[in-house]
């Protein structure tokens, strides 16, 4: 784009535009964070210079934040974040014993007793030691090794981080990954940075968003003739659909793997968010290891965890962890190498994950009250998954299934043809249109399904479960009025 | 075969070459560790003053940080009457700031709007009225990570047309594998060691015109202050790397994190987008400037809470959409990162409760580094075989060494840098981890130490050193390591 100067020579365009930027980049987006939250921020901005709304607050029930939408934080996690941040604060006889105890460890492990110091690239060691033994207690006594955990700036960055280690080849030969649809946009937005091909196996929406392995092969068939399939990414307990998946499709999903020689990675973020009876967290590792040795030392898998979900909901500290399983040893040695280029991850993040693996014992003074805050927070969000069912299921058009899980509801919205019509005629996907007009009628912020990918000619959104439950039932009756105003405005 | 093997590794990774200094690192980890299971080994404490970490060797934080991090972290403090009074209002304006007035929430990708404003006013009073808009303004978890989403964008093409960028030789140790991974050309420029590591034109010409036809340059990157060379340019040199980059069509990245550190007699840091807004219409409407700063910087010295920013200057606006985009992949900066940089760049002011020992910190660690930066340079320049120029800011010195022949054969022998095997040997028999340098032309070597240290410590690495040089440089190397 070359513009003339107010003096008449020709301006030459700019160095960097979008023309000539790296071609990827373009094909990078991001949903949860897209065009609906933009709308959202200036709606905000709007209602702050007092013009008049339908309503005086936007409900973002877009983003899987929990503290956002005012859950509390742990108290003893940071009580112990304080002390390590401000150590005189030791002497402080306000903080219960067990929490100093844990600062002055992590301090001792940091460098130069600080958490300002940077860490190893791969975390700081006696956190990777903690992590394992979580990991050991978990799932009931099979080994980890420290040298097998990476600390992470959020559970993102080790995901992506995998996946940059195994995307290669070219044209046919070029790497594919198979990620679930519906899926969290944050793995189509790496497969597009990284220029990999996408591999989308769909979730049975009919069997409360199931896996099956009949479609798992059917989508890798079909990608056979266009790309090398290397990898296979599985979220569980599932976002945006919640699912949480029995012992056996795990079962399923790890033989898969084996016969195909596919790379597994486990997305485990929601792993304490399991709510619906008859539902439990089953880790893949454990699975695999009960699965015996033929499965269990030749099946390549990476599992992720993060801080940000469960009951501590603190996103803000971008704290995480991969454990490698099965992991070449030339290969890991690259994987150590990429690590450490980013120098290390958020020393305050690795403290609260050491805290998440560590956390208070039955012994400890601050055990009552942390179990009770943690008891707490989960009664909460399973109470709300109930009510999101329960209540959306009442509403003609929309059918939702039971929110197993995680922090989200995904549920199936019947729009009439007029509507879909008149979302084309604007130029917006359907789902889109919808999400827009709710957020501007009722200052909701919910994610359009077309970010996270669903079978054609089905249109979903995306909520959170996360609102205070009276606000919580606010918005469900909001959206389910709405819905019906929409219908009848379409009909 | 059942295992994903090292052939199905992107080759881009495969192709990120491990600094000296990360070869060096690896060792150090062993050493570590054996000293932590009590292997008997030297009875000293081990000092590591390989890499810009100013805390891991025992400088202390700036309080008023700390304490209004502590408070935002758990908000019962802001009752606490033993905290002065502007931490606690600070960090409540700070929670305020936060969605759900919580450090645990997520934030924009490109940071918190309040954090933004506060550097665009910084940058502003800094630059003496050059106007700093929040908008152009991008937090990212540290500058590399900034640096990082800008070489992606400009990456692209293969072979001849791969994007290239212009990088000092010698450089931060990081840069190379930065630009490896995002399967970027470096293309180095040489700094001057005659003239203190100065940034020389013509150098750049001829770096430029060597790889035009090898590969397509877009941008060149610059550190000011030097790292590691601790040169900071004076104007004039600043104005000419500004029209040479106008007339080639180059990008211009900064890395500016030592800003704050200048401490050579009557001389200041001015910025590169100071300067440019002082130069001609045409040049302040058109050049392209991404400057970068850090948590990292030497009075604040946060490098464990990852947090830096970027500012664009003349950048498309298309393009800024993007930078937010490809920041959203790692959702957000660190919070309580991001709320360190406000505190950074908008400290306690006069009449504030914690203004005087804020002061008083702050003159200890510039103090500290301008006494270190002139007690190791005569020490060093003292030590035959050793030469090192005078920085004028940063946190390194940049020592040369003239490498006996021995060790050099014998570093030959065993595959390693000859430096890599001088830092190696000075570990093993001194406990003491410096840094490597990038070889020089004609084979020359040197150190990169940080001497933002306490003094104690320092005197305790310059007596290390110079033991360990002047053995070496008497006796005969006998020995296989």
């Amino acid at each position: 784009m070359s513009q003339e100067a107010v003096n008449g020579v020709p301006c030459r365009g700019k160095v960097l535009t979008v023309e000539n930027m790296n071609p990827n980049v373009k094909r990078v987006e991001y949903a949860v964070r897209g065009p609906i939250v933009q709308r959202a921020v200036q709606i905000e901005k709007e209602l702050r210079e007092g013009v008049k709304k339908p309503f005086t607050e936007v409900i973002k029930a877009n983003i899987g934040d929990a503290q956002a939408m005012g859950q509390r934080p742990i108290t003893f996690f940071r009580q112990v974040l304080a002390l390590c941040s401000y150590p005189e604060l030791l002497e402080d006889n306000k903080f219960p014993e067990d929490a100093k105890q844990r600062a002055r460890r992590i301090l001792d492990a940091c460098g130069g007793h600080s958490i300002g110091a940077y860490s190893a690239s791969q975390g700081i060691e006696c956190i990777r030691q903690d992590v394992a033994r979580y990991i050991e207690k978990r799932d009931g006594g099979i080994s980890s090794s420290p040298d097998n955990i990476y600390l992470s700036t959020g559970a993102s960055d080790a995901i992506v981080t995998i996946l940059k280690l195994l995307v290669c080849g070219e044209g046919r030969d070029r790497t594919g990954v198979m990620i679930s649809i519906p899926q969290y946009p944050l793995y189509s937005a790496a497969l597009a940075d990284l220029a990999a091909v996408q591999i989308n196996y769909y979730l049975d929406e009919d069997n409360c968003w199931s896996l099956n392995v009949a479609e798992l092969k059917r989508a890798l068939n079909e990608a056979k003739q266009h790309c090398k399939p290397r990898v296979l990414c599985i979220i569980n307990p599932g976002n945006p659909t919640g699912q949480v998946q029995s012992r056996q499709c795990i079962e399923d999903v790890i033989r898969f793997a084996k016969e195909e020689h596919l790379f597994l990675m486990a997305d485990e973020v929601y792993q304490d968010n399991v709510y619906a009876e008859g539902c439990k967290f089953h880790s893949f590792k454990k699975v695999l290891f009960e699965m015996g040795p033929e499965y269990s030392s030749t099946v390549e898998m990476a599992s992720f965890h993060s801080t940000s979900k469960c009951y501590m909901g603190e996103c803000g500290f971008r704290g995480g962890y991969m454990e490698v399983i099965n992991m070449d040893p030339e290969v890991k040695a690259q994987l150590t190498k990429l690590v450490s280029v980013r120098l290390c991850p958020p020393v305050p993040g690795q403290a609260l994950l050491d805290l998440v693996v560590n956390p208070p014992q039955p012994d400890e003074p601050s055990y009552t009250s942390f179990m009770k805050e943690r008891t707490a927070v989960l009664a909460a969000l399973a109470e709300k998954a109930r009510l999101t069912e329960e209540i959306f299921n009442t509403v003609p058009g929309i059918t939702c299934n039971p929110v197993q899980g995680a922090m989200y509801t995904f549920p199936r919205i019947t729009l009439p043809p007029k509507a879909i019509d008149k979302a084309k005629a604007e130029g917006k996907v359907p789902d889109m249109f919808y999400c827009m007009k709710l957020l501007e009628e009722e200052g909701i912020c919910l994610v359009p399904g077309s970010g996270f990918g669903q079978k054609d000619g089905t249109f979903h959104f995306r909520m959170t479960i996360l609102p205070p439950t009276e606000k919580l039932k606010v918005v469900l009756q909001k959206i389910r009025d709405f819905h019906l105003r929409f219908t009848n405005e379409f009909s | 075969k059942l295992m994903m093997s090292l052939q199905e590794v992107n080759p881009r990774v495969r192709g990120i070459r491990l600094s000296s200094q990360s070869g060096l690192h690896s060792l150090t980890e062993n050493n570590t560790r054996d000293i932590i299971q009590g292997a008997p080994q030297s009875f000293k404490e081990q000092i590591n003053i390989s890499s810009g970490d100013p805390q891991r060797a025992g400088m202390k934080p700036i309080s008023f940080v700390r304490q209004v991090l502590a408070v935002c972290l758990c908000p019962e403090l802001l009752s606490d009457e033993h905290l002065p009074l502007d931490v606690r209002l600070r960090a409540l304006r700070l929670l305020e700031a936060c969605d759900g007035e919580s450090v645990g929430s997520y934030t924009a990708s490109s940071g918190l709007p309040h954090v933004r404003q506060t550097i665009a006013e910084f940058i502003m009073k800094r630059d003496e009225g050059v106007p700093a808009y929040a908008k152009n303004i991008f937090i990212s978890s540290g500058a590399q990570r900034a640096l990082m989403v800008i070489v992606k964008l400009l990456s692209g093409g293969e072979g001849r047309l791969q994007t290239g960028v212009l990088i000092p030789h010698p450089c931060p140790h990081g840069l190379l594998p930065l630009l490896d991974e995002a399967g970027v050309m470096a293309v180095p420029y040489r700094l001057i060691e005659e003239e203190n590591w100065a940034v020389d034109l013509s150098e750049l010409e001829r770096a430029l015109t060597t790889a035009r036809g090898r590969c397509e340059p877009r941008a060149i990157y610059i550190s000011n202050p030097g790292n590691p060379t601790g040169h900071l340019q004076d104007r004039e040199s600043i104005e000419e790397v500004i029209e040479f980059v106008s007339t080639e069509r180059l990008l211009l990245l900064v890395d500016e994190v030592y800003q704050d550190s200048v401490y050579a007699p009557n001389k200041e840091f001015i910025s590169y987008k100071k300067v440019l807004f002082e130069m001609d219409e045409h040049l302040r409407d058109t050049v392209e400037l991404v400057s970068f700063h850090s948590l990292s910087c030497a009075c604040v010295a946060e490098c464990g809470l990852r947090a830096g920013y970027m500012e664009a200057v003349n950048m498309d606006p298309g393009v800024m959409h993007f930078v937010d985009t490809m920041l959203c992949t790692d959702i957000n900066a660190p919070v309580t990162g991001q709320l360190a940089l406000d505190l950074m760049l908008s400290p306690p002011g006069p009449g504030d409760p914690s203004y005087n020992t804020f002061v008083h910190e702050t003159l200890v660690t510039r103090a500290t580094l301008a006494q270190n930066s002139q007690r190791a340079l005569k020490l060093l320049n003292d030590l035959p075989g050793m030469s090192c120029r005078p920085a004028m800011g940063g946190i390194y010195l940049y020592p040369r060494l003239d490498l006996p022949a021995e060790i050099k054969e014998q570093a030959n022998m065993l595959g390693l840098e000859a430096v890599v095997l001088y830092c190696q040997m000075l570990l093993e028999e001194e406990d003491l981890i410096v840094g490597a340098g990038d070889d020089g032309t004609s084979g020359s070597h040197y150190l990169r130490l940080c001497i933002l240290v306490p003094p104690d410590t320092l005197e305790e690495v310059l007596s290390r050193l110079s033991s360990f040089h002047l053995r070496l440089s008497d006796r005969k190397l006998n020995r296989i390591v």
